[in-house]
C-alpha cells in the first residue's frame, strides 16, 4: 500500500545494543509460548517481529515490557542483565508499549488516563496542551478532554500510541499500531517512527502488514511456533518471501471473479439519518446505498465516523424511529430487533469478538446458540438441543479450519483469529442472504486473514449478499466490488473498486469526495491536514 | 513474600472448594467466638452444629427451615444470572404469605381440595406482584431495582402489620397482631407424621429441579445467562434486556410468594406481623453460597437452616442472645466473598532474589 521511496537501511552496528534476549522461554500449563528466543535491538533500529497469530510475539513484548515474567533466559538492557519488574519498571527504564488491546480505563478522559501512567503528576490543564501538541505533531487528532468509553477503537489507539510518545521511551514497542489509520496517517505515523529512530530510540514493530514492515523496518526476526525461524532484511525480501518464512509455505491468494450487478436488493439504506444514543458519537446522515444479491460492498473510512452507529442500525441492536430506512431482504427492517432482522435472512459479524460476537466464558457450541439457534433448529419446544448445537459448532469448526480444542472450548481459549474464523462460520454456514460484517480480518494471521475473505468470496458466488465494513484499504480492495467511505456520519457514492486507487479512497476518508456537503468542509479540511 | 498472582482463567476447582472453605472458616470463627464469650468452644460446636441433626425431628425441623430458604434462593438465582438484582425476596415472600392468607380468609370453613392449590397460586402471584413493581419501575424509568426492591421489603412489613393489627385481626385473638388459624384444607399436609415436614419442602424440591431445567436447559435460561456474562453479546444476538429483567423479577417473586405461602399454611398456619422471618435476606446469601446453582442452593439452604437452629439452640443451652445466627451468617457471607478471591488469584511464594543468576 504505501511505498517508501527511500528503504530503510540498517543503522551502524553499536557496541551495547539496546535490548538483548538470550534464550527467553515462557512456558504455561498447557502450551510453551516462547522456545529459546534470542533477539537484540540496537539504538535506533527499527526491528519487525513478525509471526502468525499464536507465535509468540505479544507474550515475548509482554516479558519485555514486565506483564509476565520469562521461565527461563536473561534480558540485557544497555548491556546490564535486568529483571523486568513489571511495566512501570519497564518506563523507567525507558520502554513503553502500544497494545494490541487497549490498557485504557473508560470512565476517565483521555487526559486522565495518560496521567495514570506518567510516574509524576502532572497538572491536567499543563497536560492536555501536551498531549494536543504530540497529537498535532503526530497526525493522531484526539481532544484530551472525551471520556474513553465515547471513543472509538482506532481512537483509543491514538490515545495509547500519544501515551508513550509523551514518556520519551528509549525503546518503543508497537502492537499492530497501524491497523485503524488511513494510509495518508499510516505514512505520517512512519514519518514520525523514522523521526524517533534517526533521535536513537529503539522500536519493536509487530505486524502482519509484510508492506508496512518492508516500507519501515530495518530488520526482522521472524517467529514461527514460539521459536525463531529466521532473521531477514525485509527491504532485500519480498513480501512472499517473508510470509514463507512466517507460516512456513506459500502465501495463499483469493480467487476473485466479476461479480452479478443484476441480483435483487438485498439492503437498501434510504436515507437513514439517526442521532447516535452516545454524546460523542457520530449522527448518520442521510444515508443511501444498495447491497445487491451477488456483490460484495466495502465501506472504508477512519474509525469513529460513524462505522459503529451504522452497524448498529443495520443489525437492529439501535431500533430506529422508522421504518423504511433500513429495508432487508424488501422488508422494512427500521423498527424490527436483531432477532426479527435476522429471520429475513441477515447475519451479522461485529467488530468486537469477545463480549460481543461470542460470550468468553460459554463453549463454542453455546456460542452456536448466540444467533443460530432458530436458523439451525438448535431449540424444541423452548429448551435447548445441546447435540444439535455441538454438531452445527463442529460444523462451523471442521468448515473453517477453527483450531481449538472441540465444540466444549470455551470462546476465550481461542486465539483471535481462531475465534473470527469461528464467528465468521457461525453466521455464513446459517446461508445469509445478506451478511453484514466489520473488520473481518482485524488482527487476524495472514493464513486466516486469506481463508476469511475467500469464505466472504464465495458466498457472494453462491448469490448473497455483502457488506464490508473494514478500516484496512487492501483488504477492501481484495475483495470488494465496489467502495464507499464514510466520513464523519456521511456516506459518499459508491465506486468500482477497480475503477478508482486507494489514494483515492483516501482522500474521500477525509469527507471530501465529489459532491460532498461543502459546509461540512472546513473542519474536514483540518481533519485531512492531520491526515 | 507472599503475593497474589492472577491466574490465567477462573479456577473450576476452587469455585467449588470456596464455599467448604467458608464453611469451616465459619465454624472455625464461630468456635473463637464461643471462647471469647467465655463458652467452651466444642461444646459450643456440638450444640449449633451437631445437637440439631442429631434425631429426626431434628433433621425434619432442618428440612423444614430450609424449604424456604431454597425457594427464594433459586429464585433469586435465575435473576442474579442476569445481573437482575432483586434484594427485596423478604418483602414478596410477606406479600405471597398475604395473598394465600386472603385466600383463606375468604374461603374460611371450605373443605374444598382446591382451596390450598388456589393458595399456593395465589402466594406465587402475590410474590410476582409485588416483585413486578420494581420490574416495572426499572423497564419504563430505569429505576434501580436493588433500591426499589429493597425499599418495598419495608413497604411490605409495614402493610403486614396494618393487615393484622387492622381489618384481618382474629376477633377471638385476644388483640395479638394475628389473623385466625386457617381450616385444615388450608394447611400443607404433614410430609412425615409426628414432625412438621409439611408438602412445601416436596414442593420446593420440585421447584429447585424446574430452576435447573430452566436455567440449563431452556432457551430463556441460556439468554439470561448471555445477558449476564456479555450484556453486548446479549444486545447483539438480540435477546431483550427489559424482557429479562422482567423474567428474573418475576420468577424470583414467584418463588419468593411461594416461600411465604409456605410458611402461613405450613408452620404457622396463620399470617402474623412475624411472618418475615429473614428467610428472604438470608436467600442472598443461600445463592451465592450455592453458586447460583440448583444443586449448589440446596446443599447451602441446608447449612444456612443449621445455622438458624444451631442458634436457638446456643440460645437454649448455652444462654447465648438470638442474634448468635446473624453472627454466623455474617461471617459465613464475609468469608465465601474472601475465599472468592482464590477464584481468580492463586497466592504464591515469591522468593526475593533475581531470577536467572
Amino acid at each position: 500500500m504505501s511505498q517508501s521511496t527511500s528503504q530503510p537501511v540498517p543503522p551502524p552496528a553499536a557496541t551495547a545494543p539496546r535490548l538483548q534476549l538470550r534464550g527467553i522461554s515462557k512456558v504455561y500449563p498447557t502450551v510453551v509460548a516462547n522456545d529459546q528466543v534470542d533477539l537484540s535491538v540496537q539504538p535506533g533500529e527499527i526491528r519487525a517481529i513478525l509471526g502468525e497469530n499464536g507465535a509468540g510475539k505479544s507474550t515475548l513484548m509482554k516479558i519485555i515490557y514486565g506483564v509476565t515474567h520469562q521461565s527461563a533466559g536473561h534480558i540485557y538492557w544497555e548491556g546490564e542483565e535486568v529483571r523486568v519488574e513489571n511495566p512501570a519498571h519497564a518506563r523507567s527504564l525507558g520502554i513503553g508499549m502500544v497494545f494490541q488491546h487497549f490498557s485504557l480505563f473508560e470512565t476517565l478522559t483521555v487526559v486522565e488516563n495518560v496521567a495514570l501512567a506518567l510516574p509524576s503528576n502532572p497538572a491536567l490543564d499543563e497536560l492536555a496542551q501536551r498531549i494536543t501538541e504530540v497529537s498535532e505533531r503526530y497526525g493522531l487528532p484526539v481532544d484530551p478532554r472525551r471520556h474513553i468509553h465515547a471513543l472509538s477503537v482506532g481512537e483509543r489507539q491514538r490515545v495509547e500510541i500519544i501515551r508513550c510518545l509523551l514518556q520519551n521511551p528509549r525503546l518503543l514497542i508497537m502492537d499492530e499500531p497501524t491497523s485503524v489509520l488511513t494510509p495518508q496517517a499510516v505514512r505520517k505515523l512512519f514519518e514520525t517512527l523514522r523521526q524517533l529512530a534517526a533521535e536513537g530510540c529503539s522500536i519493536l514493530y509487530i505486524s502482519h502488514k509484510l508492506d508496512e514492515i518492508q516500507a519501515l523496518c530495518h530488520t526482522a526476526t521472524v517467529l514461527r511456533g514460539g521459536k525463531v525461524t529466521g532473521e531477514c532484511i525485509p527491504a532485500q525480501e519480498t513480501p512472499a518471501s517473508m510470509a514463507r518464512l512466517m507460516i512456513g509455505k506459500d502465501l495463499p491468494h483469493c480467487e476473485h471473479g466479476a461479480a452479478r450487478t443484476d441480483g435483487d436488493v438485498r439492503l437498501r439504506l434510504a436515507g437513514l439519518s439517526h442521532a447516535s444514543d452516545d454524546p460523542f458519537g457520530t449522527d448518520l446522515k442521510d444515508i443511501h446505498l444498495d447491497v445487491r444479491a451477488g456483490e460484495i460492498v466495502g465501506i472504508a473510512g477512519v474509525s469513529g465516523n460513524g462505522q459503529q452507529e451504522l452497524l448498529r442500525a443495520i443489525s437492529g441492536e439501535d431500533v430506529l424511529a422508522e421504518r423504511f430506512p433500513v429495508q432487508i431482504c424488501g422488508v422494512e427492517a427500521g423498527r424490527l430487533s436483531p432477532g426479527q432482522r435476522r429471520k429475513l435472512g441477515l447475519c451479522f459479524v461485529p467488530e468486537e469478538r469477545l463480549g460481543r460476537g461470542a460470550v468468553p466464558g460459554m463453549s463454542l457450541a453455546d456460542n452456536a446458540l448466540l444467533t443460530a439457534a432458530h436458523s439451525q433448529g438448535l431449540l424444541a419446544g423452548g429448551f435447548l438441543r445441546f447435540e444439535r448445537a455441538r454438531d452445527f459448532a463442529q460444523r462451523c469448526i471442521e468448515a473453517f479450519n477453527v483450531k481449538c480444542g472441540g465444540p466444549g472450548a470455551a470462546a476465550k481459549s481461542l486465539s483471535g483469529g481462531n475465534l473470527q474464523k469461528f464467528i465468521v462460520g457461525r453466521e455464513i454456514l446459517q446461508a445469509p442472504g445478506l451478511l453484514v460484517c466489520a473488520q473481518p480480518t482485524w488482527g487476524v494471521d495472514v493464513g486466516a486473514a486469506t481463508f476469511i475473505r475467500q469464505s466472504l468470496i464465495d458466498l457472494r458466488d453462491r448469490g448473497c449478499a455483502v457488506l464490508v465494513i473494514s478500516e484496512e484499504l487492501d483488504e477492501l480492495f481484495e475483495i470488494c466490488d465496489r467502495i464507499a467511505v464514510i466520513a464523519k456520519g456521511r456516506l459518499s457514492p459508491t465506486r468500482p473498486a477497480s475503477e478508482t486507487t486507494v489514494e483515492d479512497i483516501g482522500v474521500w476518508m477525509s469527507g471530501m469526495w465529489p459532491g460532498a456537503d461543502s459546509s461540512e468542509l472546513p473542519t474536514n479540511r483540518a481533519e485531512s491536514l492531520h491526515a | 513474600m507472599l503475593e497474589l498472582e492472577a491466574r490465567a482463567e477462573p479456577s473450576r476447582l476452587m469455585s467449588w472448594l470456596s464455599p467448604l472453605l467458608a464453611v469451616v472458616l465459619t465454624i472455625a470463627g464461630g468456635m473463637l467466638v464461643f471462647s471469647a464469650l467465655g463458652k467452651d468452644p466444642l461444646e459450643g460446636f456440638r450444640i449449633f452444629f451437631l445437637n440439631p441433626v442429631k434425631d429426626l425431628y431434628g433433621l425434619s425441623e432442618l428440612l423444614l427451615k430450609a424449604t424456604p430458604l431454597m425457594l427464594c434462593a433459586i429464585g433469586l438465582a435465575i435473576g442474579f444470572r442476569a445481573n437482575v438484582w432483586n434484594i427485596g425476596a423478604e418483602g414478596q415472600f410477606m406479600l405471597g404469605a398475604v395473598a394465600a392468607t386472603g385466600v383463606a380468609l375468604y374461603f374460611d370453613g371450605s373443605e374444598s381440595a382446591l382451596l390450598l392449590p388456589a393458595m399456593i397460586v395465589a402466594g406465587a402471584l402475590g410474590g410476582a406482584a409485588w416483585a413486578a413493581i420494581p420490574a416495572l419501575l426499572r423497564t419504563r424509568f430505569n429505576a434501580n431495582e436493588i433500591l426499589v426492591s429493597l425499599m418495598l421489603v419495608y413497604v411490605a412489613q409495614l402493610f403486614v402489620s396494618w393487615l393484622v393489627f387492622g381489618p384481618w385481626k382474629d376477633p377471638d385473638g385476644f388483640n395479638f397482631p394475628q389473623t385466625q388459624m386457617f381450616g385444615d384444607a388450608a394447611l400443607m399436609p404433614v410430609l412425615l407424621e409426628g414432625t412438621r415436614l409439611h408438602l412445601g419442602f416436596a414442593l420446593a424440591l420440585a421447584v429447585l429441579v424446574a430452576g435447573y431445567a430452566f436455567m440449563n436447559r431452556s432457551f430463556a435460561g441460556f439468554r439470561m445467562r448471555v445477558a449476564g456474562e456479555a450484556p453486548d453479546a446479549a444486545r447483539y444476538a438480540g435477546f431483550s434486556a427489559t424482557r429479562m429483567i422482567w423474567i428474573g423479577l418475576l420468577l424470583g417473586g414467584a418463588a419468593a410468594g411461594l416461600a411465604g405461602m409456605g410458611e402461613v399454611a405450613g408452620p404457622m398456619g396463620q399470617l402474623t406481623d412475624k411472618v418475615g422471618s429473614g428467610y428472604g435476606f438470608a436467600a442472598i446469601i443461600v445463592a451465592f453460597v450455592g453458586r447460583l446453582n440448583a444443586f449448589g442452593i440446596l446443599l447451602a439452604s441446608l447449612l444456612m437452616a443449621l445455622l438458624y437452629i444451631g442458634g436457638e439452640q446456643a440460645q437454649q443451652y448455652l444462654n447465648l442472645p438470638s442474634s448468635i445466627s446473624m453472627v454466623f451468617q455474617g461471617m459465613l457471607l464475609f468469608f465465601l466473598l474472601g475465599s472468592d478471591v482464590f477464584i481468580n488469584y492463586r497466592l504464591r511464594l515469591r522468593r526475593r532474589a533475581v531470577q536467572g543468576h
